[in-house]
């Protein structure tokens, strides 16, 4: 890309095979980066990696990165699971109802089809701190609404198709509001800012308020 | 001893900016930091703060008075002009302001331009750093009509004007490397990149920039959001490229034909509404070289920039060099 960056692409479909495989290369870099490299940003099927044009070169930072592929023994840290309550209810959640009702399912099962999914982060996009969690199950599928709306507080956790998210600013989005939460997935005051690492695993977890 | 300068006017898109954050692109947090990154680093020479931070402005300019204390100021970029109480407006020009003066910046043909002061203030920080995310306002933030900053240990700058930065060269041509996305366009899509002619639009922020002319349509926007980079250039649905730039998002959906070079990337963010452009396309390796070329030229032009008269000097002695030589040769006996 240019000449500052290298894109390692794993595969076209979304899939937790594919992206444990980008996880891992990004985990090897971590602790074996090529001379020369910034930063790494890994997605839903690829990898960038962002290098210094000055001190090295892209097929060389390509090079690096297919050599810990191919080493046998890439080692993955063990996924950390969070537990992350939600408030699932009208006032925090707007959009339960229209949900329900273009699922055919009740409310109380919109909510309960929900806490089922096993979440997985797949990777940060959009905006600061957006995680995308993958794992929203089939019964909630549903394509994001025609416009995108504003109004909606950080920390509300929105669904479209099978992806789930906690929003961190109060940015207007088309994707539908069935809960609340306090987790603070980015705190720029704590050591690690951001709650999440790609890879890691998400359940949620229902609490009572407004 | 402190001075005081209050924004009596700010225009929308004015912004305070650092270098920019590296390291938390993979949370979905873009690097942020000037559009035109050779005239903020000239703003921050001249001021004596290579660590500090600037006003970044768009067309809406600023009109801002010093309540209290002396202090210096250089503009950079865009051909923006700077008039201190409606004296000569000019462009690339650094001067002191003193208390009860105004300094009114105006646009130029750019969009983008610099402004630093001489002295210290403690912009709020965000992740490490003070460049604006303008999106959500975090870092060290948008600046609004009545904004005042206090600077510490201000330092007064003599007056004096200074030539534009390569990176205000007129040139149209835009060099771009293909990829990474580029599988995704046909054949035609491709050859029309390198041979039709484009339009900068008057559609930017800090987040890209919209191009007018021909449509590249993708032949499937079906893809998994995969990471972006500021220069991507990015088709919709319609074929219509946006290039990305300092507050892109850090991953996208649409497909990206190609990625200008990192010098290139400024200049289009600079070219005037309705410019028109074309784009070279280049390889990775030539990619390379033209951006170590650029970056040896640039910081020859900041050293320059910040000892003024020594390139006279270098060329003056250097001939006297030549002179003494070929006069030792002419009366060699050998």
């Amino acid at each position: 890309m240019g000449e500052s960056a290298v894109l390692i692409d794993f595969g076209d479909e979304i899939s937790t095979k594919i992206n444990e495989r980008v996880v891992a290369l990004d985990q090897a870099l971590a602790s074996q980066p090529p001379l020369g490299m910034v930063e790494t940003v890994p997605a839903y099927v690829s990898l960038m990696i962002l290098f210094d044009p000055l001190v090295t070169a892209g097929d060389r930072v390509a090079a690096h990165a297919l050599a810990l592929l191919e080493g046998a023994t890439i080692e993955t840290r063990r996924p950390r699971e969070h537990i992350v309550p939600v408030r699932y209810n009208a006032a925090c959640g707007p959009d339960l109802e229209a949900v329900a009702k273009a699922t055919g399912l009740t409310e109380d099962e919109v909510v309960t089809q929900h806490l089922a999914g096993e979440y997985r982060v797949f990777m940060y996009g959009f905006a600061p701190g957006y995680a995308y969690l993958g794992g929203v199950p089939p019964a909630l599928h549903l394509p994001r609404k025609p416009r995108a709306e504003r109004g909606h507080p950080a920390g509300s956790v929105i669904i479209a198709g099978a992806q789930c998210l906690i929003t961190t600013l109060p940015m207007p989005t088309g994707w539908w509001v069935i809960g609340h939460t306090d987790a603070v997935i980015l705190d720029p005051a704590r050591p690690q800012p951001f709650l999440f690492d790609p890879g890691d695993v998400i359940r949620f977890q229902r609490i009572e308020g407004q | 001893m402190t001075a005081r300068i209050v924004f009596e006017a700010a225009g929308p898109l004015t912004t305070v900016q650092d270098r920019g954050r590296t390291g938390v692109m993979r949370f979905g947090v873009p690097h942020s930091g000037p559009v035109d990154r050779l005239a903020f680093a000239a703003a921050m020479a001249l001021t004596g703060t290579p660590d500090g931070w600037a006003f970044e402005l768009s067309h809406g300019g600023c009109l801002i008075a010093c309540h209290e204390g002396e202090i210096g100021f250089a503009l950079c970029g865009g051909g923006f002009l700077a008039d201190v109480d409606g004296d000569e407006a000019r462009p690339c020009r650094q001067d002191t302001l003193r208390p009860g003066q105004r300094l009114r910046i105006r646009a130029g043909s750019g969009n983008w331009t610099y402004l630093a002061f001489a002295g210290e203030h403690a912009a709020s920080r965000w992740l490490g750093s003070r460049a604006t995310h303008a999106s959500s306002g975090l870092g060290g933030g948008a600046v609004t009509s009545g904004t005042a900053f206090d600077f510490a240990a201000p330092r007064p700058l003599a007056p004096r004007t200074f030539a534009p930065p390569p990176s205000a060269d007129p040139s149209h041509r835009l060099a771009v490397v293909l990829g990474p996305q580029d599988r995704h366009f046909p054949a035609e899509a491709i050859a029309c990149l390198a041979e039709a002619p484009f339009t900068a639009s008057a559609r930017f922020d800090r987040m890209g920039r919209v191009l007018d002319g021909a449509l590249l349509k993708p032949s499937s926007i079906a893809m998994p959001s995969e990471p972006a980079l500021r220069g991507c250039l990015q088709a919709d649905g319609d074929g219509r490229l946006t290039v990305l730039l300092a507050d892109h998002q850090t991953t996208s959906g649409y497909p990206k034909i190609a990625t200008l070079i990192g010098a290139d990337v400024d200049r289009l963010a600079q070219q005037p509404a309705g410019q028109s452009v074309r784009f070279d396309v280049i390889g990775t390796d030539q990619a390379l070289r033209r951006a170590r070329a650029a970056a040896a030229a640039n910081t020859a032009w900041l050293r320059e920039l910040t000892q003024p008269g020594q390139l006279d000097e270098r060329l003056w002695s250097s001939n006297l060099v030549d002179g003494v030589i070929d006069a030792n040769h002419g009366g060699d006996p050998s």
